[in-house]
């Protein structure tokens, strides 16, 4: 029956496919989908072998395409426009609109929160055509006037894509730091004791939130400061690094010449089970390739299979030892 | 008929040798177990057939016989169970073909060898998963791409897509079922031949 050598062979592969195609559009994506419908797909199926191994196969892929798009938002809510609100973020799925307002600078301008959890990635989309996108374990409250927007990041990690508005220039403030895009792509990361801002591409200014420092420093691509309590410093890095530390936007870990110990904080910052290296001796393994960062399980076996470490599995922890 | 939802979920459970698996179990099998192999399978049966333009439903012939065979018996070596379906039908087609091709029939003898050897193509798709689909994306053809990004990534519903796009619904419509087909091909048959048809 199936055989290619028939002659009564009335469609070729790809056509089913197509016809599969449409089916999988129409249940998955158009928004309606009836008893009729599923009735007529289960005669479809029903009507030769290949029609159901089509389905299968377009399905499988279209349902690989959508794990792309789980790592950038949570499923639970999808888009909601709000057009009402002038800035509004299109993509919000953990938007909290907050009725707190910032201190001295903020004055009375409403703030939106934005926040990912351990393992998190949000990407934000701004009426402008700004884009924001959060890493990990991030807070970031964004707000804007008529003469500014400013954002904040309280903690953790963004990727800024900014579109240049010079009437609404666009200021992100860490700490007591704060970065004026000039029309860039650059990234943030705050922890406890250093902001590092990265630029890609375009031009920023860097200096202290109230400008007493008089440290005003234009960044250029390839820039990268690192602002602690006491000190400043700018490094020249070379783009593949920069664009290796941008993994995380695709979901992925990039290590080249990293220690053990770097790597796995690294998957630390995105896993709630941590990994431990409980020994000096293999903290300073040289490691190199990309992870998914929601994988340590995979990096974990690895490391056991090529170094022989020794693994103990704990509920909280994975514990690296010789 | 269940058979359609959360195929990937599903039959995750081992099984015993020879026990037969219900609908959506046999669905879940195919995709998790089958799909993955047609890179290496198309390209065994380009190496093995002269008309590239029949490969493509020589594969879809495979797999309705592999199909239907695991229904009755779910094998527990998948790789070699599906090769040898595929050389089982190789051999049929050159046995009814007029004439048949030197190379196809000296090629068959050898069919035997590297079937047991494991593949890589489930280890890979699992460590760069997200890489693959990403570059798939990248494959197709522009506007088809945009709405399949729009789609899958922004999250966008189909009318919001014709908005954004300035298209009509229909169209949306036919680039996602566009895309929709050319990533199946892209992300299990990612073959030289299949590259040139997409």
């Amino acid at each position: 029956m199936s055989d290619l050598s028939h002659q009564d062979r009335s469609l070729s592969a790809s056509e089913v496919r197509n016809r599969a195609a449409n089916w999988i559009v129409k249940r998955h994506d158009r928004g309606e989908w009836s008893d009729v419908d599923q009735a007529q797909l289960d005669a479809w199926i029903a009507e030769a072998p290949g029609n159901k191994i089509a389905y299968l196969r377009v399905e499988a892929a279209w349902k690989r395409a959508d794990r792309l798009g789980a790592l950038r938002r949570p499923p639970t809510v999808r888009n909601r426009f709000i057009p009402s609100l002038k800035f509004v973020a299109v993509t919000a799925a953990v938007a909290v609109v907050c009725g707190v307002y910032l201190s001295t600078t903020w004055h009375t301008i409403p703030e939106k929160t934005y926040v990912t959890g351990v393992g998190g990635h949000e990407m934000l989309t701004l009426p402008d055509g700004s884009r924001i996108e959060l890493n990990t374990d991030t807070t970031l409250r964004i707000a804007e006037s008529n003469t500014k927007r400013l954002v904040s990041l309280d903690k953790g990690e963004a990727y800024f894509q900014i579109v240049h508005d010079a009437a609404h220039p666009f200021i992100i403030l860490a700490g007591n730091h704060r970065i004026t895009d000039l029309g860039t792509k650059f990234v943030v990361r705050r922890s406890d004791d250093n902001l590092r801002v990265a630029l890609l591409q375009g031009r920023a200014q860097f200096d202290t939130e109230d400008g007493r420092g008089k440290q005003l420093t234009t960044l250029n691509p390839g820039d990268v400061v690192v602002a602690t309590a006491t000190s400043l410093s700018i490094t020249q890095m070379p783009s593949q690094t920069l664009t290796d530390e941008l993994g995380w936007r695709r979901g992925l870990l990039v290590f080249r010449h990293a220690t053990l110990a770097e790597a796995a904080a690294e998957f630390n910052r995105y896993n709630l089970k941590k990994i431990v290296v409980a020994d000096s001796r293999i903290a300073q393994l040289n490691i190199n390739g990309a992870l998914r960062e929601d994988d340590p399980q995979t990096f974990v076996r690895s490391m056991k299979t090529f170094f022989d470490i020794h693994v103990e599995e704990r509920p909280d922890a994975i514990v690296l030892s010789r | 008929m269940t058979k359609t939802t959360d195929n990937n979920r599903e039959g995750e459970t081992l099984r015993l040798p020879g026990a037969a698996m219900t609908e959506p179990e046999l669905d879940a099998w195919f995709v998790r177990e089958v799909l993955p192999l047609e890179a290496s399978l198309m390209q065994f049966l380009n190496r093995n057939w002269r008309d590239s333009s029949e490969v493509e439903d020589f594969c879809q012939d495979v797999y309705v016989k592999v199909y239907e065979a695991a229904r009755n018996e779910p094998p527990t070596s998948v790789r070699p169970f599906v090769f040898a379906i595929a050389r089982n039908l190789l051999i049929n087609k050159v046995k009814r073909a007029q004439i048949v091709p030197i190379e196809t029939a000296s090629d068959l003898d050898a069919l035997n060898i590297a079937l047991d050897e494991p593949g890589a193509e489930r280890s890979a798709i699992a460590r760069d998963e997200l890489r693959l689909v990403q570059s798939a994306l990248d494959c197709l053809p522009r506007r088809c791409r945009e709405a399949v990004t729009l789609r899958k990534i922004e999250g966008l519903s189909m009318r919001e897509i014709a908005t954004r796009m300035s298209i009509s619904l229909k169209t949306v419509d036919a680039h996602l079922v566009e895309g929709s087909a050319l990533l199946a091909d892209l992300l299990y048959g990612q073959t030289d031949a299949s590259r040139k048809k997409t």
